[in-house]
């Protein structure tokens, strides 16, 4: 299957990729940058804040994160990671209500711009959901929409391939490439909207709790997939789970939502460091498993 | 409620009468459900009587065959042909409107009205299935054909575009609020990954939200024709008591409708063969509405998507 | 990324936002010209009935029979015909269609009569009008011999409309909190008393609106009490319920069958009476669901 893949990726424009070995062994432990290490972000957020209608829900968040590695935001439910997840293709704008300052940057272009058009920013930074939602439509067609409704000009065959592949499913559903995509298993539906996500060629892939409706075997499956798309993709992962954050991320962000329930960012860093030595004790606490 | 909880003999007693007097009124209910049962059983058994006495007198190959319809004329021919094309003409017309209509309203109201403009738009449009159809066909022949005539200079004063055109009106809310409920019946979710790849609103309603509404959307049209093959009185009024197998939609004809009320209005003697024909439309109509409503049930039934 | 600083990967496709924008703007211009196109016709056709038919409403117009002459002819006869109809029918089918609805919601639950009794009540509710006609012509007028008759014109409506009350009826019996049951169950009620205590006067305001709907439909019709035989021309009130009637729908049909333009205007009239009657009558009936609906909003959610 790791032969297929690298295949497929090198039949596509972009860097080519040397090797695509799938990292089980957990990324604690792997040197990772510090934050002043990031020289190449592929989103900066500068003082973000939001508020649904009169209630604030984040405050002052300010972060880079690194191009073509994981990283997680994690935090209590409520701590306003989903959030903040949403605000980097701006599928908050979609809430009435919704009211954000500050900026955040896609590969140097503020989203948030006057003139920007968040369908565009959407293409440009990809999204998978917490519960797979596949359309009620063919697999082909699933992973052709995005590309089919932005006007993609190269060969569609070769793309819906090409993404299939990328998403480890294309062995699986090769054959029957017409079925619905209801048809398929739970974590092959999730690999099948991860298909349809990076089928856009974005530059960043947000998953929003990707795992939480799949079985562990499923998620070990995606969990793999993300560690080779993190080699093409900038990922962005709000999680629950504190092992798959570890198993997974580069970069640990950990957000909190105090007595005013306005979540903040409290502490960010590599995932080694988050989880080996947290500097903030509310984070070590979240970590330790006290709380949260 | 259970009597050995009791012991004293009394309280038993009542708590016998107690339940008597339930089971009773679970009876007297039940035969009030029956009813509806009842109904049927009678529209069947009335249909299916007269039906049957007609085909004794008129072969049931004529009937489905023979091009004229003249069961009032001494040279009297019993095809029903006329009088379906004709039901299907005034039909076709009216969803040639409400079909257009009432899934641009729905798309609209379910994808893209603010919440302000539903709450008004979706009870006016009710309004329009409210008229009482005797209205429409005061309209359609007093107003809308002297209209149509003006730019239609060979419209006879009874033909089935007015009224069919009047009845696709009549049947927009239809379409319209089931639609818009299968539409809205589509999980959030499918909309967001939609928009997750960059899709307009536009593309998300025509490209997504629509396609997996299909099913209820297809069951509200079926549905909207069998209402406009039964429809009655517009076409009573407005397109004629002319049964000829046309598709002229500019000159009078009948439909199976309109048919049983010009005989029911005369003074057709019970019991005679020109009564019997009136059953004998009546039952081909209730079995195409019947057919139409069930294909229509089976369809949101059998081609629903399931999301679990 | 040929001028400006464009977000990343769209040199793979030729987005056209704006045109699909444009789209969408189209779309909701012409959804808009639609629904406008829609109740604009509704409006015209009002407007037409009430400029050709306020002249002639008058109470000799209310209070006097039909006649050959226009200007003498009046809807008495229909108005009486109709009131007679709505009040039987009414008293027929809302104890039907309520204890119908209470079966199958309070004491069917998982029985195997439910499925069949329900998927039967949605289809007659899709059974064309004048079917029922000749059910009631069949049924009520032979066979149990009423003759064209008011009773069998409201036993025809009576059927007619009772899928309209048991589906209201079950909407507002579904609508009360399942705690008020429990609670009636608590303290030793039976079923029939949880029902008739708590149940229904909770429901009572969904039940009233079923019923109101389902008199403004029968109101209306025209269809069934044509094939039943209902009369065009009636210079009496009936006094008996097998005298023979007219309705008001009946008497703008007769009137606009005819040839004379003083006849249409008569028509008109008509129908703006049959309009306000309906017009009243659904006004009550949304005002009472709005108040059903905060009522049992505060319960439920």
């Amino acid at each position: 299957m790791v032969q297929q893949v690298s295949e497929a990726t090198s039949k596509r424009q972009g860097p080519s990729l040397p090797d695509l070995i799938p990292s089980a062994t957990p990324r604690v432990g792997m040197p990772a940058p510090t934050d002043e290490a990031i020289e190449d972000a592929a989103i900066e957020v500068r003082g973000l804040s939001l508020w649904y209608t009169r209630k604030q829900a984040l405050a002052d968040v300010s972060l880079r994160i690194p191009r073509h590695q994981v990283t997680a935001l994690i935090g209590p439910s409520g701590c306003g990671k989903s959030t903040l997840l949403r605000c980097f293709n701006r599928m908050n704008d979609l809430i009435p209500g919704v009211r954000i300052q500050g900026e955040i940057d896609v590969d140097g272009v503020n989203v948030y711009a006057p003139g920007v058009d968040p369908v565009e920013v959407r293409r440009a930074v990809g999204m998978v959901f917490q519960k797979p939602n596949p359309f009620p439509k063919s697999i082909y067609e699933n992973v052709a929409y995005g590309a089919r409704i932005n006007g993609y000009r190269g060969d569609m065959d070769e793309l819906v391939e090409q993404s299939l592949r990328q998403a480890a499913l294309w062995d699986e559903v090769k054959d029957d490439l017409k079925k619905s995509g209801l048809a398929l298993s739970g974590g092959q539906q999730q690999r099948l909207c991860i298909a349809r996500a990076i089928a856009v060629n974005p530059d960043v892939v947000l998953m929003d709790e990707p795992c939480s409706a799949l079985d562990p075997i499923a998620t070990a499956h995606i969990e793999d997939l993300m560690r080779e798309l993190a080699q093409r993709y900038t990922i962005v992962i709000v999680t629950h789970n504190m092992q798959q954050a570890a198993r997974v991320s580069d970069r640990c962000a950990y957000m909190l939502a105090g007595d005013d329930l306005i979540g903040r960012l409290v502490e960010y860093g590599s995932t080694e460091q988050i989880f080996r030595n947290p500097r903030d004790p509310r984070t070590e606490a979240y970590i330790t498993g006290r709380f949260g | 409620m259970q009597a050995s909880l009791y012991t004293e003999r009394k309280l038993s007693r009542r708590n016998r009468a107690r339940d008597a007097r339930e089971r009773l009124i679970a009876g007297v209910l039940l035969l009030a459900a029956s009813v509806g049962v009842l109904t049927t059983a009678g529209i069947i058994a009335s249909l299916a009587g007269e039906t049957l006495r007609f085909f004794q007198q008129v072969s049931i190959i004529d009937f489905l065959t023979d091009t004229q319809w003249t069961p009032l004329f001494s040279d009297q021919h019993f095809g029903i042909g006329p009088l379906v094309t004709a039901t299907l003409l005034t039909s076709a017309i009216a969803l040639f409107i409400a079909v257009p209509f009432g899934l641009i309203a729905a798309i609209y109201l379910s994808e893209f009205a603010p919440a302000r403009a539903r709450a008004v738009i979706k009870p006016a449009l009710e309004v329009l299935a409210g008229v009482p159809t005797v209205v429409y066909g005061f309209f359609a022949l007093i107003v809308v054909t002297p209209f149509l005539q003006r730019f239609i200079p060979g419209l006879s004063t009874f033909n089935a575009l007015s009224a069919g055109i009047v009845m696709g009106l009549m049947i927009i809310p239809l379409v319209s609020s089931l639609s818009e409920d299968a539409m809205s019946a589509v999980p959030a979710s499918l909309r967001e990954g939609a928009y997750g790849l960059g899709s307009t609103r536009f593309e998300v309603a025509t490209r997504v939200v629509f396609p997996a509404a299909l099913s209820g959307i297809i069951a509200s049209i079926i549905l909207a024709l069998s209402r406009a093959v039964g429809e009655t009185m517009i076409v009573a009024i407005a397109a004629g008591q002319r049964p000829v197998l046309t598709f002229d939609p500019t000159v009078p004809i009948e439909t199976m409708t309109a048919y049983i009320v010009q005989v029911s209005l005369g003074d057709t003697p019970y019991g005679s063969l020109s009564y019997l024909t009136i059953f004998a439309v009546g039952t081909s109509l209730f079995v195409m509405t019947l057919v139409m409503n069930v294909i229509s049930h089976w369809v949101v039934r059998h081609f629903r998507e399931q999301y679990d | 990324m040929a001028t400006e600083r464009t977000l990343p990967g769209a040199a793979m496709f030729r987005t056209r936002i704006a045109l699909r924008r444009l789209q969408g703007t189209l779309f909701v211009v012409l959804a808009i010209a639609v629904v406008a196109a829609s109740l604009a016709s509704l409006a015209f056709l009002a407007a037409d009935v009430l400029g050709r038919g306020v002249g002639w409403l008058d109470w000799q117009f209310l209070n006097s029979f039909d006649s050959r002459f226009a200007e003498r002819a009046g809807i008495k006869a229909a108005i009486y015909g109709s009131v007679y109809m709505m009040t039987f029918t009414l008293l027929l089918a809302l104890p039907l269609g309520v204890m119908t609805a209470v079966y199958l919601e309070e004491y069917a639950q998982d029985g195997w009569f439910r499925q069949p009794v329900q998927i039967n009540m949605s289809n007659l509710a899709g059974v064309p009008s004048i079917i029922y006609g000749l059910l009631g012509l069949t049924v009520f007028v032979r066979w149990m011999g009423m003759g064209r008759s008011v009773l069998a014109g409201a036993c025809t409506m009576a059927l007619l409309v009772l899928p309209i009350i048991v589906v209201a009826t079950q909407e507002a019996l579904r609508a009360v909190p399942s705690g008020i049951r429990d609670a009636s169950y608590a303290l030793g009620a039976t079923r029939s008393q949880t029902i008739w205590h708590h149940v229904l006067p909770q429901a009572f305001a969904g039940i009233l609106t079923g019923n109101i709907l389902a008199a403004s439909r029968a109101i209306g019709e025209t269809a069934p009490l044509i094939t039943i035989g209902a009369l065009t021309f009636v210079p009496f009130v009936p006094e008996h319920p097998l005298d023979r009637f007219t309705a008001l729908p009946i008497q703008i049909f007769n009137w606009t069958s005819k040839p004379q333009t003083a006849f249409h205007d008569l028509a008109a009239a008509g129908i703006v009476v049959l309009l306000a009657v309906l017009l009243t009558m659904n006004s009550v009936a949304i005002i009472l669901r709005n108040r059903a609906g905060r009522a049992a909003g505060g319960g439920r959610r």
